[in-house]
């Protein structure tokens, strides 16, 4: 045997058993211990905080039920669902935006800037008009006004395509849907309205457990399919011949994965309003800070929910007691990384 | 002889447009087809309906005594591979990676690295002589290595048949050479079977141990290149007027185009015969 044929290939670690054979990537796990102590910092950092101080360790006390009543009203009632809710509603984004990025092979390709979240909150309005809201109605309304939008931004752009038709596209579309959200409100009675509008904003601002139970459940159901598809969508990032080529059923997987996508951003956008930046940003950060090339659909749901919950302690604590809505900050910082990555498209020329 | 892959009555169309109709054709086991034929002649839109890339309007593709379509999509890739032109690889991917990405249709969610996964990766590379490259960034691969790199993936399904769309479209001479070499070393223990479309008639004439002659969506002829290529079938299938001469290198048929003028007027010639059916060149 000559030393080419006998040297190992430069897999990395790799675990193998009877049944599980599997490479282990030194960066994707550091990488993922990295950002789950982040998002302990984070939650640690948004249930200490605020006008009511605690400390770590009452926090902890109120959480086992040692706490004052005080105590466990601030951490159980209102803190704890709203970094939970961060976490859900920012891993849905992550999830959805990544599976959009890789179906349509283009890193503009997100839901937000598609109108995909226009559209859901165009559902949601109708919902919240017509039947008064309630979670169930949102939920059902944004899922249905993701799912149109959705169907409608495939048959305007038919296929994979450069990233300023995309953009071009997801302008019209959310001008469209922005302007009729717009003549909902402004058709309907004032607390109708003025509910409505706050919930426009993106805000994880008094919302509770109901959301995070049925953010949650959504997770639990659609991020296993999501996770399932991650190596055919990967796949599918070649090509629909090569995808086709290696085995990949290439209509099956546009389909579920599509829907996966549509149903996540639909949920999360019912239980929070609209949030810019996460499912935009998500998948690609984790690409960057994975060193991966896949859709990496869990890294993405991950760094999404660190970002969303960053984006809310932020908002919450950066000009206190001035609080800024989590959507209005992500916004704000995505639209500086918006324009980064359009400049570095523009100079690849593309 | 025996054919693993064939099709008959083979209808194949892009929207409204049928590139090609009723074809019947068998890929000879063992050999290495390559389909010529002028540009928009349906060779790649045959060989892509041979790789079940396109439906077809009517008409069947066979892969071992069963219609392809009864197949998993993942046991027909355990059979078949096929290299499309113009695969995108992903931003940053390295080498060893896209080649591992030949190895799907063996694996499973919770299987995939498996010992011989690892095996079939590290002998595909060292066929193609990529092996040297493994850590590479495949973007910044020359387009002849890049090549080299995509076919190794597609050798790493580890496949009886192999199905490859002008792998030598796009590179210099020297690579062109180099990639075709590749393809006789991997046609040569005989296991293998390859298809290969090509634009090039000399190099098709070289290689090829079976070749198919295409012109407007049907077969003009079919056979070894010494057996059927000679200047009635060059004018034929391209429309030019030739010598076909013994290769000094190979022996095998070489194709040598007249000069300008004796084109120029051998098509005057034809169009005072026959002004309707006048062809280029």
């Amino acid at each position: 045997m000559t030393t080419t044929e006998t040297r190992p290939l430069p897999t990395g670690p790799v675990v193998r058993t009877e049944r599980v054979s599997v490479r282990v990537r030194t960066r994707v796990v550091t990488a993922t211990v990295a950002l789950l102590v982040a998002a302990a910092v984070l939650g640690a950092l948004a249930m200490t905080l605020g006008d009511y101080q605690l400390s770590v360790g009452q926090v902890i006390g109120a959480l086992t039920g040692s706490g004052s009543r005080a105590q466990e009203y601030v951490v159980l009632g209102l803190r704890a669902p709203r970094v939970v809710l961060a976490l859900v509603v920012g891993a849905a984004l992550g999830v959805g935006g990544a599976v959009f990025q890789s179906l349509a092979r283009n890193n503009l390709a997100s839901p937000d800037l598609l109108g995909f979240t226009t559209g859901a909150a165009s559902g949601a309005l109708i919902a919240i008009v017509l039947v008064g809201g309630g979670p169930a109605g949102t939920t059902i309304g944004a899922i249905a006004g993701t799912l149109v939008t959705a169907v409608v931004v495939q048959a305007l752009l038919g296929g994979a395509v450069g990233g300023y038709r995309l953009v071009l596209v997801g302008i019209g579309v959310n001008a469209v849907l922005a302007a009729f959200n717009n003549f909902l409100i402004l058709r309907t009675d004032l607390s109708t309205a003025v509910a409505a509008q706050s919930w426009l904003v993106g805000t994880l601002n008094g919302r509770g457990w109901t959301q995070v139970v049925v953010v949650a459940i959504a997770l639990a159901v659609l991020v296993p399919i999501a996770a399932a598809g991650s190596r055919r969508l990967d796949l599918l990032g070649m090509g629909d011949d090569v995808a086709r080529g290696l085995g990949v059923a290439v209509e099956r997987t546009r389909v579920t994965t599509l829907l996966v996508g549509v149903a996540l951003v639909g949920v999360a956008t019912a239980a929070v309003g609209p949030v810019a930046f996460v499912a935009l940003a998500a998948p690609q950060l984790a690409r960057r800070i994975m060193g991966t090339t896949g859709p990496g659909v869990l890294a993405a749901g991950l760094l999404g929910a660190v970002l969303l919950l960053a984006g809310d302690v932020l908002g919450q604590h950066l000009a206190a007691p001035t609080q800024f809505p989590a959507g209005t900050m992500t916004a704000a910082v995505g639209g500086l990384y918006l324009v980064w990555l359009l400049a570095r498209e523009w100079r690849a020329g593309r | 002889m025996s054919h693993r892959l064939r099709a008959e009555g083979l209808t194949l169309a892009y929207e409204q447009r049928t590139v090609i109709r009723e074809l019947d054709v068998a890929i000879p086991d063992g050999s290495f087809t390559v389909i010529v034929g002028p540009n928009a002649c349906g060779k790649s839109t045959l060989l892509r309906g041979l790789a079940r890339m396109i439906k077809p309007a009517a008409g069947s593709v066979t892969l071992d005594e069963r219609p392809i379509t009864a197949y998993g999509s993942k046991e027909v890739a355990r059979r078949l591979a096929v290299l499309p032109q113009s695969p995108t690889a992903p931003d940053g991917i390295t080498v060893l990676d896209l080649v591992a990405r030949g190895r799907y249709p063996h694996q499973s969610l919770l299987k995939q690295w498996s010992v011989a996964d690892e095996e079939a990766v590290r002998a595909a590379m060292a066929a193609t002589g990529v092996a040297e490259l493994a850590e590479r960034d495949v973007a910044q691969l020359s387009g002849g290595q890049r090549q080299r790199v995509w076919i190794a993936m597609v050798l790493a399904q580890q496949t009886p048949l192999l199905l490859l769309d002008e792998p030598t479209t796009f590179l210099d001479i020297a690579f062109q050479l180099d990639v075709l070499d590749l393809c006789a070393d991997l046609h040569a223990g005989g296991e293998r079977t390859l298809v290969a479309v090509l634009h090039d008639l000399n190099h098709a004439c070289r290689y090829a141990t079976h070749l198919i002659a295409m012109r407007e969506g049907a077969i003009v002829a079919q056979g070894p290149p010494g057996e059927i290529v000679d200047a009635d079938l060059v004018r034929a299938v391209f429309g030019i007027t030739c010598e076909v001469v013994p290769d000094p290198q190979t022996g095998t048929p070489m194709i040598v185009p007249a000069g300008r003028e004796t084109r120029r007027r051998r098509r005057e010639a034809a169009a005072a015969e026959d002004p309707v059916a006048v062809t280029p060149s």
